[in-house]
């Protein structure tokens, strides 16, 4: 019943700097009336790391959340290689979320499922209901969890149960999880944000290693400027909903993060925002079923 | 020191009734209600004193137990365990869509609601109101008593899962979802792993509660040791009484030892 050798679509062949991800007009008003997001434009490659910042509440989460319309957009275009996710119906939502990999600031692991059970939650998008229950994935999916594990440092691990793990350990099995849906792109949001500083570099230097060994476009959530800097090959900054400097890392220079952080004293300590309200979902309510927009 | 010496500022807790006069004014009220009730209720004390002679003549009566129709007290003590277990079954499994759509989380408003009037309506009813309205569908006997015992598991069991439901925390949730998962899968990843422990611990209270329900609801005839026991008593046999409750107490003590034993172990 699991499509044991589903693979993800085909790679795009050209050349390096195709397009993969196509962002147009895209609004999102909350029904708070927070206008969140407010026309953002945006385009990246098949491959590269890109750092997104900006100050809380700028509209950085739920530009990532928008992407994979965990949050849904008021308007505008998503088009991954092309195809518009935002017209998409629930199945075709399904479809294109399976080429999307997603990491956590909160990890967002299933506590009492063990780490095997965690990193296959990847592949649920290729596995039917009978066999979820009976915890059956197809041969490849288990080998290939195994590697993915051995990556990232946890081998041996598998069978621990994620409540049993440091947060480090966590978001390693969080990363684990991501990309064994060998994902065409990478959403990572606020991947450092609960860590301390050497393991949110550790984490960070994972994260890019992994990107480019496979190929894989990343968009990084990141509050952490000095991260920022020396993890992305470009860097997007958000304010009020909108970007407001997009280019390569060398060209951020003091006067820009005045303009994107309000020229409070942000050189202080790039780690130092503890006040920042952790990057939860910005509608809280129902937490399944929203998919298509449609009552399901 | 003088700097120290400040007017030592009064703090009182707020009351829970406003202010001192309605505090006054409240007590007032209930005290006199409490002097009226006492005086309104017609109180025979020579029923009640005759009621005191009559326990003595049952208690005398009562004794020793008469364990001779242990045959009788078997089938009725069997019944009431099989009616408690299969509907602590039926219950369990009738319990997990009604959960499932009474959780605010996870559904769409009309189904939410819909979901949580159908428990509203099934808790108000005690388990012995609903057993006289199942023996009038039914018929006398356990099948009625096993209905009666499965619709009221049900809905409690419904009710106390879907507040943990309710509860889940919504990042892995999210994140399974964000797999591609389909609403089942994502049930069966992250919301199942979240409750299912508690879950268990209600499900096995439960159990012990329709053991105590069942000796009960037989009383209005829906089968089991209750049926025996109501029958036994208007027959004036009071021995056979006797040894049917002390039966039905050692089941109880039995059940919820059993109840305490498992939950401790899945803690």
């Amino acid at each position: 019943m699991a499509r044991a050798n589903a693979k993800a679509p085909p790679e795009g062949g050209v050349g390096g700097e195709r397009e993969r991800l196509r962002v147009a007009g895209l609004t999102k008003v909350y029904p708070t009336g927070k206008r969140a997001l407010d026309g953002v434009d945006f385009v990246i490659a098949t491959s590269g790391v890109t750092a997104v910042i900006g100050s809380s509440g700028a509209g950085k989460s739920t530009f990532i959340r928008c992407i994979n319309r965990l949050v849904e957009p008021t308007s505008g275009r998503i088009l991954l290689d092309g195809v518009d996710l935002v017209g998409l119906d629930r199945a075709g939502l399904r479809a294109a979320r399976r080429r999307i990999g997603m990491i956590f600031q909160e990890f967002n692991l299933v506590e009492r499922l063990t780490v095997m059970e965690n990193v296959l939650a990847g592949r649920l998008g290729h596995v039917g209901l009978i066999d979820t229950l009976r915890r059956r994935f197809a041969p490849a999916d288990v080998d290939a969890a195994f590697e993915l594990l051995a990556r990232v440092g946890l081998d041996g691990f598998h069978d621990r149960r994620a409540d049993a793990l440091s947060g480090g350990q966590r978001q390693r099995v969080g990363i684990a999880r991501a990309l064994i849906q060998r994902p065409d792109l990478l959403l990572v949001d606020e991947p450092t944000a609960s860590l301390d500083p050497r393991t949110a570099r550790q984490i960070m230097r994972l994260v890019r290693e992994l990107a480019t060994e496979r190929a894989t476009p990343a968009i990084v959530n990141l509050h952490d400027v000095a991260l920022a800097r020396e993890f992305a090959d470009r860097i997007v900054a958000f304010s009020a909903g909108r970007i407001v400097f997009d280019d390569a890392p060398a060209a951020l220079d003091a006067a820009t993060l005045d303009r994107i952080y309000g020229g409070e004293d942000w050189s202080a300590s790039a780690a130092a925002d503890d006040d920042a309200p952790p990057a939860a979902p910005a509608v809280r309510g129902r937490v399944l079923g929203d998919d298509a927009g449609v009552a399901g | 020191m003088s700097g120290a010496l400040t007017v030592p500022r009064r703090w009182r807790r707020s009351s829970l009734f406003g202010g001192p006069w309605q505090r006054r004014t409240l007590l007032v009220v209930f005290a006199a209600y409490c002097v009226w009730s006492v005086r309104d209720l017609p109180i025979d004390y020579t029923r009640v004193w005759r009621g005191f002679g009559r326990a003595a003549d049952m208690l005398a009566r009562m004794w020793p137990p008469d364990f001779g129709r242990w045959q009788i007290l078997g089938k009725g003590m069997l019944e009431s365990v099989q009616m408690a277990i299969a509907a602590s079954v039926a219950g369990a499994l009738l319990c997990v869509p009604l959960a499932l759509c009474a959780a605010r989380n996870l559904v769409p408003a009309p189904i939410y609601l819909t979901a949580r009037a159908l428990i509203v309506v099934g808790r108000t009813f005690h388990e012995v109101i609903v057993a006289i309205l199942f023996v009038k569908l039914f018929g006398f006997g356990a099948v009625a008593g096993m209905l009666t015992l499965a619709f009221s598991s049900a809905v409690f069991l419904a009710k106390m899962i879907a507040e943990d439901i309710e509860n889940v925390r919504p990042g892995p949730v999210e994140a399974i979802r964000a797999t591609g998962a389909r609403f089942g899968q994502v049930v069966v990843f992250a919301i199942v792993p979240q409750v299912v422990v508690r879950a268990l611990g209600v499900f096995i209270y439960r159990i012990d509660a329709n053991l105590r329900h069942s000796t009960v609801i037989g009383i209005v005839g829906a089968g089991g040791i209750g049926q025996t026991l109501a029958a036994s008593f208007t027959r004036y046999d009071y021995d056979f009484s006797a040894a049917i409750l002390l039966c039905i107490a050692a089941l109880v003590a039995l059940g919820e030892w059993f109840s305490d034993w498992v939950r401790r172990r899945l803690r």
